[in-house]
């Protein structure tokens, strides 16, 4: 395992459970700043969960979460606004708000967070807007949208205040392959150019492989493995291959934990 | 054995959903007031939540209005005061049936809009996102719906009560040929602004606070998914008309009884 010079968010032995079903296992996750690192993994397994313990919209049942160095879980709530201005986050479903339009959606945390002059939020929405391909969509309403414009829309949204680090939720599900290659090149040029620290969560392997600087794979509450993309096709776990090469039988359950299924079936001709 | 332990369990949960909706209550209101962000979202809010309920309240008033006229005429005219039935329909809706009836009609056309908008916002996760923006949603999305609806129940229910009267009036006075100086005169005489009208205003408020503060919570605190919206759209016209009759008998005894 690498290690990084910096580290921008230290996950110490988180442990969260749903109910009896425990998501996290007491696991051990570092962000390097300025790197953009996925997180991969069958799903269900918990990658949404894990950047809203990130967030601080969840609480871990026991660890810690420092984002330079402060605990999330432990803050008070203002304090934890205080964090949050500096990061930006892309839902799984957009997440726009439904009420205002695209252009409001994205000059919403503007409006929020500073004091800028509307001719200024103007120029910023449509430049956001305009990286994400989307100029021209401004004045539509989020019903409008189909669902993979709608997600690119609340990417503008996420990266409005040029947030120190951004986390994306399946940023590539249900994207046309040009908007693919499109948001592929954003998200790397965010990076580089800004500075950003990106955290996305994917299970498209290809692209994220492509992207990401260092990934690591979740699986059974766990991390399964970690490294960057040469590092881990060389990994000769059974569990890793199957999940990079994307087989559904392997060591990497494809089924949500049930009982036998033989049993299963056979109970319904009692 | 097991009975017992499904009731306690039950009665823990009541009691724990009861605690979070007060947390909810206090830290949607108690927080620096930032007039210029809140007005003009409370403003929208007294437009869905009070003025789009006016066609409902207006009619309905109107025929209860009626109909008391009716009824009360056909009981008082075998005793031969028709002349008080002025004083009947005021009464009745100044103390009972505009808060309650404009309660109910309110928790079924507002609180369930309510629960279901806030709901299916927490579903789509924009909730989330508001949080993640750095916007406590408490204060943004509560707060504003509850204020007005807190506000609006009292004033929905003055005009029941004030269309509910010209109801009357129009039965009483111009189909059954009461003399119009005495239904007014009488009811003059009879509704006392102190016992009545500021009793049943009390009793508005009361209701609007309770609920509002059922619908917004019920809402909040749904599970994210159609059939829990749909759980808690009927959580809020159940558990409100419940409140809003059980409460009002308490209030009533309070108010009017020898307590
Ligand atoms: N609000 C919730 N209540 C109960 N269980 C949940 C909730 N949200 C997610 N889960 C469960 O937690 C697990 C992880 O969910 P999630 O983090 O969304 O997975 P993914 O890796 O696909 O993003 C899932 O198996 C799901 O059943
Ligand atoms: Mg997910």
């Amino acid at each position: 395992m690498t290690q990084f010079d910096d580290v921008v968010i230290d996950i110490q032995k988180l442990s969260f459970s749903r109910g009896d079903r425990p998501i996290y296992n007491e696991v051990d996750i570092k962000i390097p700043r300025g790197k953009i690192t996925a997180i991969m993994g069958p799903s269900g397994t918990g990658k949404t969960t894990l950047l809203k313990l990130i967030g601080g919209q969840l609480k871990p049942d026991s660890g810690s979460i420092l984002v330079d160095s402060k605990n999330i879980p432990a803050l008070s709530r203002s304090d934890l606004f205080g964090v949050r201005e500096r990061m930006g986050m892309l839902f799984q479903s957009g997440a726009l708000f439904t009420d205002i339009s695209v252009f409001e959606n994205v000059a919403f945390p503007i409006r929020v967070h500073t004091d800028l002059l509307e001719d200024m939020i103007r120029d910023v929405v449509l430049m956001k807007l305009h990286a994400v391909g989307l100029r021209g969509a401004h004045d539509l309403m989020p019903s409008e949208l189909s669902g993979g414009m709608a997600r690119r829309v609340a990417l503008a949204r996420a990266i409005a205040l040029d947030p120190d680090i951004v986390m994306y939720d399946e940023p590539f599900t249900g994207q046309d392959p040009i908007a693919m290659g499109v948001l592929v090149n954003l998200i790397r040029r965010l990076n580089h150019s800004l500075g950003h620290t990106s955290i996305i969560v994917s299970h498209d392997i290809q692209e994220t492989l492509g992207i990401a600087d260092y990934i690591y794979i979740i699986a059974d509450s766990k991390v399964i493995a970690s490294g960057t993309p040469e590092e881990l096709s060389r990994v000769e776990s059974e569990q890793v291959k199957q999940f990079i090469q994307g087989l559904p039988d392997g060591p990497v359950p494809f089924h949500f934990p049930a009982n036998d299924y033989e049993d299963d079936l056979l109970k319904g001709n009692r | 054995m097991d009975q017992l332990a499904l009731l306690g369990r039950k009665g823990l949960d009541k009691l724990a959903a009861f605690g979070r909706a007060g947390m909810i209550l206090f830290q949607s209101l108690v927080a620096k007031p930032q007039p210029l962000v809140m007005f003009p979202l409370f403003v929208k809010q007294i437009y869905f939540i009070g003025v789009l309920s006016l066609i409902i309240i207006v009619v309905s008033g109107l025929f209860i209005g009626m109909v008391l006229g009716l009824q009360g005429y056909t009981i008082l005219v075998d005793y031969g005061s028709e002349q008080a039935v002025g004083q009947m329909v005021a009464l009745s809706l100044v103390r009972e049936l505009a808060p309650v009836v404009t309660a109910l009609l309110f928790a079924g056309r507002a609180g369930s809009a309510l629960t279901a908008e806030i709901g299916l916002m927490k579903a789509t996760e924009q909730l989330s996102s508001l949080e993640m923006i750095g916007v406590d949603p408490l204060r943004r999305i509560i707060a504003p719906r509850f204020w007005a609806g807190f506000i609006c129940l009292p004033i929905l229910s003055a005009i029941f009560a004030i269309v509910g009267v010209y109801g009357g009036s129009i039965v009483s006075i111009d189909w059954l040929g009461i003399y119009d100086g005495s239904f007014w005169a009488n009811m003059q005489n009879s509704v006392n602004f102190y016992d009545d009208v500021l009793n049943g205003l009390i009793k508005a408020v009361v209701f609007g606070f309770v609920v509002t503060w059922i619908a917004v919570f019920q809402g909040y605190d749904c599970i994210p998914t159609s059939e829990g919206i749909s759980q808690a759209t009927t959580k809020t016209v159940v558990y409100s008309s419940l409140a809003v009759l059980g409460l009002d008998f308490i209030l009533t005894a309070v108010m009017f009884g020898e307590l």
